[in-house]
C-alpha cells in the first residue's frame, strides 16, 4: 500500500516537473523563433497562404479557375488579372489560388503519412533490433536505390494521375528517408536511463516507444518535416510539369506551368508568375525549418 | 554510410595492404546483387497494376481475339506472376535481356544502350559543375562571414535549394536562347547543348554542397588545432585549404553521395526539358505510352547507376579520412 502510494507519488512529482519544463522549453522556442526575422516572415506567410487555400471561395469565384473565356485569352498581367490569363481566358492568379488547395494538402498529407509511417517503423526497428530491424532496414535500402521522382513516377504510372496516387507515390519514395532519421535517433535513446525507468515500471513495449521514445525525438523530425513540405511540393510539382503528374484541368501549380509551357516564348508571365510562387513558398517552408531547427538547438547555430 | 566505413575499418583490420580495397570492393559489389532483386521486384510489382492489356496495348485495339490470345501465351503472360518475375531476372542474367519494348518493339536493352552516354555525360558534368562551384564558393563564405559576399551567397543558395528545377531551367531557356540566342534550347549536336542541362540539374545540387561546406568550415576553423596553426604563423592560406578544408570535407562528401539521387532526378527533368536523348526521358516516355519494360529496365539501370556512385563516395571518404588513409598507406 505504502510503496503504491509512493510510486503514485513518485509518478505525480515526475508528471509536474517534466510538465514544467516542458512548457518553459517550447516557450523559450517560441521566443527564438520571433526573434529569427526569415522564419517569422516565413511562418506568417505560410499560416496566411494556409487560410487562403482555405478559404478561396470567399475570396475568388469558383467560375474564374474554370470558366473558359475567349474574349480574355493571353492577357499579360494587369488589375483586373493579377497573373494574366491562359490560352482559355481563365485567370492565372484565381487558378494559383485555388492550386495551393491541391499543392499545399500534396505536400502537407505526404508529409503526415510519410512521417508517422517512417517514424514508426524507424522506432520499431531500433528498439526491438534483431531481425525485425534487419528486415525494415533492408526494405528501406531497396526502397532508397531509386531515386525518389523515379520511384513516384513509376508509382502515379501504375496508379493512375490523381493527387491521392501522387500522395500514396510521394509517401512511398519519402518513408524510408524518415525510417532511417527515425532509427538513428532512437538508437541514441533507446539505452538511457529514462528509457529504462520506464521499463523498470513495468511500462510495456509500446507505451515505451509512444510515451517516451517518440516525444524525444520531436526535434530532428519536426524539422526535417518542415523542410519536407518544400521538397515534396517540389517533387510534386515537377511530376505534373513531366506530364506523369496531377493532369490539366486541375489547377495544380505544376500542372498550370506544364499547361503554359508552349507559351515560355509568346507569353513568359504565364509559366514565370506560378513559379515564382512555387518558389516563395518552398523558401518559407525552408526557412522556417532553419528557423525550428536554430531555435530548437541555439548550439547549432553560426 | 557510416556502416560502409566501419565495415571498411574492420577489413582494414583483418586483411593488409592493396588488396583489402578490391576485397573491400568486390563486397560492396556482392551486396548490390541483393538490392538490385530488390529493386526489379518492387519496380515489377508496382508495374504489374499498370491498367490494361499488355498484348493488347502490342497489337492495338482492333486487333481480333485470337491473335492476342496467342500473343499473351507467347509473352508468357499468362503464367504466374512469381514465374514471369523469376523468368525476368533469369533472362537479364543470362542473356541481358531485358524484354521486348511495347512500343518500338525493339529489345529495351537496345533502346537503352544508344542513350546511356548521354544521360552519363550529364549526371557527372552535373556533379562536377556542382562540386566546382558549391565547396570553393562555401569555403569563401565561411572564410568571410558577414562580408557582402557572404550574404550574397547565402540569399542565393537558399533560394536556389528552393527552385523547381524545370523552372529554373525554362528561366534559362528564356534568358539564353529566346533572348541572347547564345545557346540552343535543346538537342545534343553539340557540347553547347549541355551547358544549360548541366546549370539546370547542378545548380540546386550546388547550393546544397555550398550551404554545408559553409557550416563545417564554420565550426572547423574555429578548433583548437586551428589556432594553433594560426598562432604558429602558418599561412593563412594553407590553414584554410590544408588542414581545416580536409576535415570539413567528410560531411561535404557525405552530402554529395546523399543528394546524388536528387542529381539523377533532376536530370530526368532536364532531359525532358531540353529534349535530351537520355534515359531519364526514355522513363517519362514509357510511362506515357505505358510501356512497362522499358520503365522497369530503366529504373534498374538508373538504381545500378546510383549504387555504383554511392560505393564511389564511400571509397572516396574512406581515402579522404586520415584516420582510414595512414592505416592503407601502413599496410603497403
Amino acid at each position: 500500500m505504502i510503496l503504491q502510494a509512493l510510486k503514485n507519488n513518485k509518478n505525480e512529482n515526475k508528471k509536474n516537473i517534466t510538465d514544467g519544463r516542458r512548457k518553459s522549453m517550447w516557450k523559450e522556442i517560441g521566443k527564438r523563433m520571433i526573434k529569427d526575422k526569415p522564419s517569422l516572415i516565413s511562418f506568417i506567410f505560410i499560416v496566411a497562404l494556409i487560410l487562403v487555400s482555405i478559404f478561396a471561395n470567399f475570396l475568388i469565384d469558383v467560375d474564374l479557375v474554370t470558366a473558359q473565356n475567349g474574349a480574355e485569352r493571353i492577357q499579360s498581367p494587369s488589375f483586373a488579372h493579377w497573373f494574366g490569363t491562359d490560352l482559355y481566358g481563365r485567370d492565372i492568379f484565381a487558378r494559383v489560388v485555388y492550386g495551393s488547395r491541391v499543392s499545399l494538402s500534396i505536400g502537407i498529407i505526404t508529409v503526415l503519412i510519410s512521417t508517422s509511417i517512417g517514424g514508426l517503423l524507424g522506432a520499431v526497428a531500433a528498439y526491438f533490433g534483431g531481425l525485425l530491424d534487419d528486415i525494415i532496414m533492408r526494405v528501406t535500402d531497396v526502397v532508397l536505390a531509386i531515386p525518389e521522382q523515379l520511384l513516384a513516377m513509376c508509382v502515379v504510372a501504375a496508379m493512375g494521375a490523381t493527387p491521392t496516387s501522387v500522395i500514396a507515390a510521394l509517401s512511398i519514395a519519402v518513408i524510408p528517408t524518415r525510417t532511417r532519421l527515425v532509427r538513428s535517433t532512437v538508437l541514441g535513446i533507446v539505452d538511457t536511463e529514462y528509457v529504462e525507468a520506464a521499463r523498470a515500471s513495468g511500462m510495456g513495449n509500446i507505451g515505451i516507444i509512444v510515451k517516451e521514445i517518440m516525444p524525444n525525438t520531436l526535434g530532428p523530425i519536426i524539422v526535417v518535416s518542415t523542410q519536407g513540405i518544400a521538397s515534396i511540393m517540389l517533387t510534386a510539382s515537377s511530376l505534373s510539369y513531366l506530364g506523369v503528374g496531377i493532369q490539366p484541368p486541375t489547377p495544380e501549380w505544376g500542372a498550370i506551368i506544364f499547361e503554359a509551357r508552349e507559351f515560355l516564348r509568346l507569353a513568359p508571365y504565364m509559366c514565370i508568375l506560378p513559379g515564382l510562387v512555387i518558389v516563395v513558398t518552398a523558401l518559407a517552408f525552408n526557412l522556417m525549418g532553419d528557423g525550428l531547427r536554430d531555435a530548437l538547438d541555439p548550439r547549432l547555430k553560426d | 554510410m557510416y556502416n560502409a566505413i566501419s565495415c571498411n575499418i574492420m577489413l582494414v583490420g583483418r586483411f593488409g595492404g592493396g588488396v583489402l580495397v578490391i576485397k573491400y570492393v568486390t563486397k560492396r559489389l556482392l551486396l548490390l546483387i541483393p538490392i538490385l532483386i530488390g529493386v526489379a521486384f518492387l519496380i515489377f510489382t508496382i508495374m504489374e497494376f499498370t491498367p490494361g492489356d499488355p498484348a493488347v496495348k502490342i497489337l492495338g485495339i482492333e486487333a481480333p481475339q485470337e491473335a492476342v490470345e496467342q500473343l499473351r501465351e507467347q509473352l508468357g503472360l499468362n503464367r504466374p506472376f512469381a514465374v514471369r518475375f523469376f523468368d525476368y531476372i533469369y533472362k537479364i542474367v543470362t542473356r541481358l535481356d531485358f524484354g521486348m519494348s511495347w512500343r518500338t518493339k525493339n529489345p529495351v536493352f537496345m533502346d537503352i544502350i544508344p542513350r546511356i552516354p548521354v544521360s552519363a555525360t550529364l549526371a557527372f558534368l552535373g556533379i562536377a559543375f556542382a562540386t566546382l562551384f558549391g565547396i570553393p564558393l562555401g569555403v569563401l563564405s565561411a572564410v568571410k562571414q558577414y562580408s557582402k559576399s557572404d550574404n550574397v551567397l547565402r540569399v542565393v543558395s537558399t533560394i536556389l535549394v528552393a527552385v523547381p528545377t524545370f523552372w529554373l531551367a525554362m528561366l534559362l531557356i528564356l534568358a539564353f536562347s529566346s533572348y541572347l540566342a547564345w545557346l540552343p534550347a535543346g538537342g545534343v549536336h553539340s557540347y553547347v547543348g549541355y551547358i544549360m542541362p548541366v546549370i539546370t540539374c547542378g545548380g540546386p545540387y550546388g547550393s546544397a554542397i555550398l550551404r554545408i561546406t559553409r557550416s563545417t568550415m564554420l565550426e572547423e576553423i574555429r578548433q583548437d588545432y586551428v589556432r594553433t596553426a594560426r598562432a604558429k604563423g602558418v599561412p593563412n592560406n594553407i590553414i584554410i585549404y590544408k588542414h581545416a578544408l580536409q576535415n570539413a570535407l567528410l560531411p561535404v562528401i557525405t552530402t554529395i553521395g546523399q543528394n546524388f539521387g536528387a542529381i539523377l532526378g533532376g536530370s530526368v527533368v532536364a532531359e525532358s526539358v531540353f529534349s535530351l536523348p537520355g534515359i531519364g526521358s526514355l522513363v517519362i516516355l514509357g510511362i506515357k505510352s505505358k510501356d512497362t519494360p522499358t520503365v522497369i529496365a530503366s529504373v534498374l539501370l538508373i538504381a545500378f547507376f546510383f549504387a555504383i556512385v554511392m560505393l564511389a563516395v564511400d571509397l572516396m571518404y574512406a581515402f579522404i579520412d586520415p584516420r582510414i588513409k595512414a592505416k592503407y598507406f601502413k599496410a603497403e
